[in-house]
């Protein structure tokens, strides 16, 4: 695998749009036909080049391309939207959109991600170090198509609305969340490991979620049906099982209907 | 004085009966003319196709629900605002949008396809301010809107109590108040019930509380409107659209027209204009045996005159379905859970919105799509036969071109019918893999501007090449003896004309808008004595029913961007 390093060396006045930064649109060119890609800043479109010092070289394709993102770009989104394979490292935090609409690949960031992080995402993985913001692996506003694949881990905290409309893949948030899990969900897996304030599985139709801490505000439409035991990113663990929403339609499956479930570890 | 001449091209021009002679088009001041003098702008059209301005006879793309639908859409935009259209001294427009544009979009793209008029519709009259607001901000088209009369209270009763005169009287009233072109109808008396948590899926079902039928609606609204002798006939969207076996009920609606004939002074032929007969043209009992009732449907319009359609194809694109029969959207949204949104207009109408994805690999979707072609490939006299896609219910009007390709190729629909998944259930619940009848250009000229313009009764202003019509011309990259054999390549010339010139001004060139000259609004103005008797119950149920004041209700002068009237008296 190639390595391309890009380094911070310009400060944009507002925030930038690194919507160029994928392996997939680096593949194949040479440091000055990168440096040429754009992004915008607000309504004005500049190159990549005016901001960052382009290293290494890039593979062939997409999944021989590795990118190391240095300097601080805590103010810089939308690294990775797309892409399809490869690798991209950010060793800073990064701003929102990180891995939006991703079909493969690894994103790690090495700081904390801002919000909608790994939205409407089909495949791939994303390892945020620090903390996510809100709409971690959600529909994009308005949309009714959240993430469909791969996995999302989060070693810090997230905000709200995590996994909203998901119909697959596996976000797992190490640390605490605070509301709006699995909302309109109709597939997928969230796993907490913290707390989580409430309001898990509102509208929910089909879907798992994990919580290994406490849930301090459960939703009414929910029912406890059993306690069983699941294995958990690893570790088994004991889980009051709650089934739901009952409030919102349900689907059958040979003869069967399906629910939405919330396991609580007891 | 400005002086255009379009030199050399093939004319195709079915009002005047022209069939791809090669011959010159003058324009003088706005108006298509005999001839200009030495000093005439010149355009070489040699080698290439020549067709009037383009009418759309039924397009959502001004007012509140396509608002609605943009509002509540913002993913529709996403990745696909970056194009922008427009003229550099204004600035350019962001072009954004895919099923519901924005209104620049809808301007810069009819008039890339070649199209310089557009009839919105359905116009709530009550919001009726709303549509003129947008068409005064959607460039370079000439608009017109139907205000919508099937679910209306006071038709309700004047037909009831069969007092014709009053109809007349208040349907002209309300054209002035809301700057409306004619008579739209829709699902007649189905909206109404929807307010009372019902529906009318057949001609016969009762109103709720009002105890009249859709059928007697219909009649009635005929009546009016040839008594009154409009441009436009009666535009009809029927009960139980959307669901299979209606094409029984369709036949039902077109059969009230059986007895009536055409009065007016426009060359309009027909009493009624039934639209996206592709959504009122399916057979079977459940979407497990739905199958094509497009035979069925096309022999009865065939043998029948004084009834007009357009197809509203399905495009199989992901698209966003509105209207004012609400009770369908709500079914709709039962099917697909997406997202929906309804609305009840008062006393006149309802309305609702849902997304919808027309996905080739769903049987139904293949089928939908296979009974709107064939449809046209039916169709005896294809001036009775418009291209729509009921945009955007069936999808974007921006798929014209590929409705053309499929219409105009075999080949073309056999590669889209092989990328299907149900191939095999779609051609056995359809007859489009046995049809193949390929259009040519002056049938594409009749079901895109001649035939709608003649159907709305506008055929003296708009889709014709004949002396006085407005200077309004499409010129597209196609030679008439010797079309490409690639599908592709005909599509591709219908999506951007070489040059789109409204009223003898040249807006767009190789695809690229150049110029954004004034446009209209036309509306039907009737000259007619004031009936005490309907301005009495107007003034009643104002006072009784409406949420706003008779006053704040027409209206105002200032909404109505330049007004274009289309008059008529009534003695």
């Amino acid at each position: 695998m190639e390595t391309i390093t890009m380094t911070l060396v310009q400060e944009p006045e507002l925030f930038l749009e690194c919507y160029s930064v994928t392996p997939d649109l680096f593949a194949g060119k040479s440091l000055a036909e990168i440096a040429d890609l754009p992004a915008h800043e607000g309504k004005i479109q500049w190159k990549l080049g005016d901001f960052f010092k382009f290293e290494g070289k890039a593979g062939e394709t997409a999944a021989d391309t590795k990118i190391v993102v240095n300097g601080n770009v805590r103010r810089m989104k939308r690294f990775g939207q797309q892409m399809t394979a490869g690798e991209i490292i950010i060793n800073s935090d990064a701003d929102m959109y990180i891995g939006g609409w991703m079909k493969g690949g690894k994103i790690t960031v090495k700081g904390n991600a801002d919000s909608f992080l790994g939205i409407a995402m089909e495949g791939g993985e994303i390892l945020i170090e620090g903390d996510a913001q809100n709409h971690v692996g959600s529909a994009y506003r308005g949309d009714w198509r959240g993430m469909s694949g791969g996995l999302i881990r989060v070693k810090g905290k997230a905000g709200n609305d995590i996994g909203t409309a998901m119909t697959g893949g596996t976000i797992i948030i190490e640390g605490d969340a605070f509301i709006h899990v699995l909302t309109h969900a109709e597939g997928g897996t969230v796993i907490i490991k913290g707390d989580v304030e409430g309001r898990v599985g509102g509208q929910m139709v089909k879907g798992d979620a994990y919580i290994l801490g406490n849930l301090l505000y459960p939703l009414p439409g929910f029912k406890k049906v059993a306690t069983v035991e699941k294995e958990v990113d690893g570790v088994t663990y004991t889980f009051d099982q709650f089934i739901g929403d009952l409030g919102e339609r349900k689907e059958k499956k040979k003869g069967e209907i399906i629910y939405g479930n919330i396991f609580l570890k007891k | 004085m400005s002086e255009l001449l379009i030199k050399n091209g093939y004319i195709f021009d079915p009002i005047s009966g022209i069939k791809g002679d090669k011959a010159d088009i003058a324009i003088k001041d706005g108006k298509i003319v005999d001839k200009v003098s030495s000093k005439a702008q010149v355009i070489d059209a040699s080698g290439k196709t020549v067709m009037s301005g383009g009418v759309d006879i039924h397009t959502h793309v001004s007012g509140p629900k396509v608002n609605t639908g943009r509002m509540m859409r913002p993913e529709d935009k996403f990745f696909r605002g970056s194009y922008r259209g427009g003229i550099i001294k204004q600035g350019k427009r962001m072009e954004m949008g895919f099923s519901i544009p924005s209104t620049y979009k809808t301007g810069y793209a009819y008039a890339r396809m070649g199209y310089t008029f557009t009839n919105e519709a359905a116009m709530p009259p009550l919001l009726a301010p709303h549509v003129h607001e947008e068409f005064r901000d959607t460039p370079i088209l000439d608009q017109a809107a139907m205000p919508v009369f099937g679910n209306n209270w006071f038709c309700f009763e004047y037909i009831k109590n069969k007092e014709l005169e009053n109809n007349a009287a208040y349907v002209a009233w309300l054209l002035n108040a809301t700057k409306g072109i004619g008579i739209k109808v829709v699902n007649p008396g189905g909206t109404e019930a929807w307010a009372w948590g019902e529906n009318c899926t057949t001609i016969n079902d009762p109103v709720p509380y009002f105890d009249i039928t859709p059928a007697e609606i219909v009649k009635g609204l005929i009546e009016t409107n040839e008594y009154l002798g409009l441009p436009h006939s009666v535009h009809i969207h029927g009960n139980n659209l959307g669901n299979p076996g209606n094409y029984k009920d369709t036949l039902d609606t077109l059969r009230l027209a059986e007895s009536y004939k055409a009065k007016n002074k426009f060359g309009r032929e027909q009493v009624l204009h039934n639209t996206h007969i592709q959504f009122h043209s399916y057979k079977g009992t459940s979407w497990a045996d739905f199958e094509s009732g497009a035979k069925e449907i096309m022999d009865y319009v065939n043998a029948n005159k004084n009834i007009t359609c357009d197809i509203g194809q399905v495009t199989l694109d992901e698209t966003t379905t509105m209207t004012a029969d609400g009770p369908f959207e709500y079914h709709l949204n039962q099917l697909n859970h997406i997202k929906w949104a309804n609305v009840d207009v008062e006393l006149e109408t309802g309305s609702g919105v849902v997304p919808y994805i027309y996905d080739k690999n769903i049987k139904v979707c293949g089928i939908q799509w296979a009974i709107g072609l064939e449809l046209a490939l039916y169709a005896k006299d294809l001036m009775r036969v418009h291209i729509t896609t009921d945009h955007p219910n069936a999808g974007p009007f921006t798929r014209y071109p590929c409705v053309i390709k499929w219409l105009m190729s075999e080949k073309a629909r056999k590669e889209t019918l092989d990328t299907m998944k149900w191939k095999d259930k779609v051609i056995a619940a359809s007859n489009i893999a046995s049809m193949d009848r390929e259009l040519g250009l002056y049938e594409i000229a009749m079901m895109t501007r001649a035939g709608p313009a003649k159907a709305l009764g506008l055929a003296a202003i708009y889709g014709s090449l004949v002396k006085g019509a407005d200077g309004n011309v499409a010129i597209y990259n196609l030679d008439a003896n010797d079309l490409p054999s690639d599908p592709e390549l005909i599509e591709a010339a219908f999506q951007n004309t070489a040059y789109t010139i409204k009223e003898g001004v040249v807006v767009v060139k190789d695809g690229e808008i150049i110029a954004e000259p004034h446009k209209y609004t036309l509306w039907t103005k009737v000259n007619m004595p004031e009936n005490a008797q309907v301005m009495h119950d107007i003034k009643e149920k104002f006072t009784k029913n409406y949420t706003v004041n008779l006053e704040n209700y027409a209206v105002f002068d200032e909404h109505v961007h330049n007004p274009r009237a289309i008059e008529l008296d009534v003695a």
